[in-house]
């Protein structure tokens, strides 16, 4: 068989494959090379980190649920001091490719942030995790509504400068997420992330009372593949020219090439690293195997492939 | 950011079961693991992926490690105590001689174990237990006294196989419905049991109740404990971030992972009563 260029762009970057982590499901990445090498994957990408040291939520934290998972971690990390000192070198020196996720209980702390990230080396990309509660209005989540997610995204661009990849994280928990995802691209960035997890609540029916000591949490797994597909198809088909970040569910080859021909120009794997930590390494090699059994040479020529022909 | 890394022998294979007996409520079986055995210590705990390809279970389970032989007929090979409550042990109680499973192991931390012969009490709650007889017979080796004390809602709940009894210097055993030794809750016996033995160490597993007061009779003593806690877990090996527990060092709070930190931790660290601080501790 002949052989496939594999890899993908986002923006300026080019990464050697479209296979990444998610964020928040690969922690500082050390644990994880524990079983494979990091370099083998596209990018990590990283937790989502905030500017101060943060404890996160009380237990339980995590949920199973048929197919799927809640999880209510609440941002738990280091910050941004401690993550620029020991984890971005760990993993620089581990040759990833990094795309670091950030996130902000307001719309200066994501220009903080980004004003911290300008000067680092060795960073590919930037995801910006606007799916978390503004505490300047109500708790109200910066993705749900086309102005704070402007205002985000035009503060995160002011303060980054120079070339890194600006990439929108989206809540799919919107009425239209082709009209946030146009307010965004209008804003500058250059790629998106969809989808983010789906916010749901189990309750026990021992103790009747909410099994989550955050009460709701963030609904993962295969159970939300098809919000993702639909997403993803959507937004592909409203702004073909920015790529997208796949990501929803994605347990095997077949379900990153679902989200491949839906729009994606590269797939995140979160919850099924926690079911099987060598999961990224075995999409990879079967997503490489179907584009190869379908005659694809270029992944490029597979990414929004179920558009073609629709009107 | 903690520091800690995933215990650095684990590995990830398909184990052979090689025996899978029902006794009373509980399934134990065994599992040929190769060198995983060779680097498992009491304590340690193995994750398994449950329900087979496509599975709706999307997570792993974890399994605290009853006894690692390093060396048998089949090579390295690892027993668990398995309690069928949820569809992922059930499923994993149901499987036969032969099958395999995805097995992660060892992972976790181990019990300390003390450097000169102490006076050891060993606190089981129901298939807690587990962890503790190979444990009894490490520090027995190390000339230390093993007063075992195992209790459960019920009798047939108990889990003391014969083999484990022979490592230890006393073993009491307590039932809450009094269907087996002494009547009541496992920890109205600890002060008198503490006393009477001269405890210098406790060694616990079960539920966090049962550890939180076993730790405030530890604190009355001024003894050291140390507890295998059990929090919900998605991986096992340090990625999800959901098996946390808050803990206090150096008058810091942390938030550390069981499956990395733990589950064996220092009892007077962890902050037991978290949820009356409020919220975001």
């Amino acid at each position: 068989m002949s052989s496939l260029d594999f890899s993908t762009k986002i923006g300026s970057k080019r990464f050697s494959n479209p296979i990444f982590t998610a964020s928040g499901c690969a922690s500082s990445g050390q644990e994880l090379a524990q079983f494979f090498d990091l370099s083998e994957i596209g990018a990590v990408v990283t937790k989502s980190i905030m500017s101060k040291p943060r404890l996160g939520r009380p237990t339980p934290r995590m949920a199973e649920t048929p197919s799927g998972m809640l999880n209510s971690i609440g941002l738990q990390g280091p910050g941004i001091d401690v993550f620029l000192e020991k984890d971005i070198p760990w993993l620089v020196a581990n040759n990833a490719k990094v795309i670091v996720s950030i996130a902000g209980e307001t719309v200066d702390e994501y220009g903080v942030l980004a004003r911290r990230l300008r000067a680092v080396s060795g960073i590919s990309a930037v995801e910006v995790n606007i799916s978390c509660p503004n505490v300047e209005n109500r708790g109200q989540v910066f993705s749900c509504h086309p102005d704070t997610a402007t205002a985000v995204i035009e503060t995160v661009r002011r303060n980054i400068g120079g070339e890194l990849p600006i990439i929108a994280k989206l809540s799919p928990d919107v009425t239209d997420i082709v009209h946030i995802a146009e307010s965004v691209i209008k804003a500058g960035v250059d790629g998106l992330a969809l989808i983010n997890t789906l916010l749901g609540m189990v309750i026990d029916i021992n103790t009747m009372k909410p099994k989550l000591g955050g009460k709701t949490g963030g609904l993962s797994g295969p159970a939300i593949r098809p919000v993702a597909v639909r997403a993803i198809y959507q937004v592909h088909q409203a702004f073909p020219n920015t790529p997208i970040v796949g990501m929803g569910g994605v347990a095997n080859g077949r379900d990153a090439f679902e989200l491949i021909l839906a729009g994606a120009s590269a797939v995140s794997v979160g919850t099924a690293t926690f079911g099987n930590p060598t999961a990224l390494i075995k999409i990879r090699a079967e997503l490489e195997q179907l584009l190869l059994e379908r005659d694809f040479r270029d992944f490029r020529d597979a990414i929004g492939f179920a558009h073609r022909g629709a009107k | 950011m903690i520091g800690q890394k995933i215990n650095k022998s684990a590995k990830q294979i398909h184990a052979e079961i090689i025996s899978n007996k029902k006794l009373g409520p509980y399934h134990h079986m065994v599992f040929a693991v190769g060198d995983i055995a060779a680097h498992a210590k009491p304590g340690n705990f193995v994750a398994i992926s449950v329900g087979g390809e496509n599975s709706a279970m999307v997570l792993r389970r974890a399994f605290a490690i009853y006894r690692a032989t390093d060396k048998g007929l089949l090579g390295g090979s690892i027993e668990l105590v398995v309690a069928p409550h949820g569809s992922g042990s059930k499923w994993l109680a149901n499987l036969s001689v032969g099958d395999f499973v995805d097995l992660i192991g060892p992972l976790g931390t181990a019990f300390g174990i003390p450097t000169t012969p102490a006076n050891t009490m060993l606190i089981g709650g129901g298939y807690g237990s587990a962890p503790l007889f190979a444990l009894a017979e490490t520090l027995k080796n190390r000339g230390c006294r093993v007063d075992m004390v195992l209790g459960a809602s019920t009798a047939n709940k108990i889990y003391a196989p014969l083999e484990g009894k022979r490592s230890v210097s006393s073993l009491t055993l307590t039932t809450d419905d009094g269907s087996a030794g002494i009547h009541g809750q496992i920890t109205e016996s600890i002060p008198r049991l503490i006393r009477e033995f001269n405890t210098e160490v406790i060694y616990s597993c079960g539920p966090m109740k049962m550890l939180e007061s076993i730790n405030k009779i530890a604190s009355d003593f001024d003894i050291v404990h140390q507890c295998s806690v059990e929090e919900s877990m998605a991986c096992g090996i340090g990625v999800c971030m959901t098996c946390v527990v808050p803990v206090r060092i150096d008058n810091e709070v942390k938030m550390l992972r069981t499956c990395i930190d733990g589950p064996v931790m220092d009892g007077a660290q962890i902050i037991w009563n978290a949820e009356n601080e409020g919220g975001n501790i």
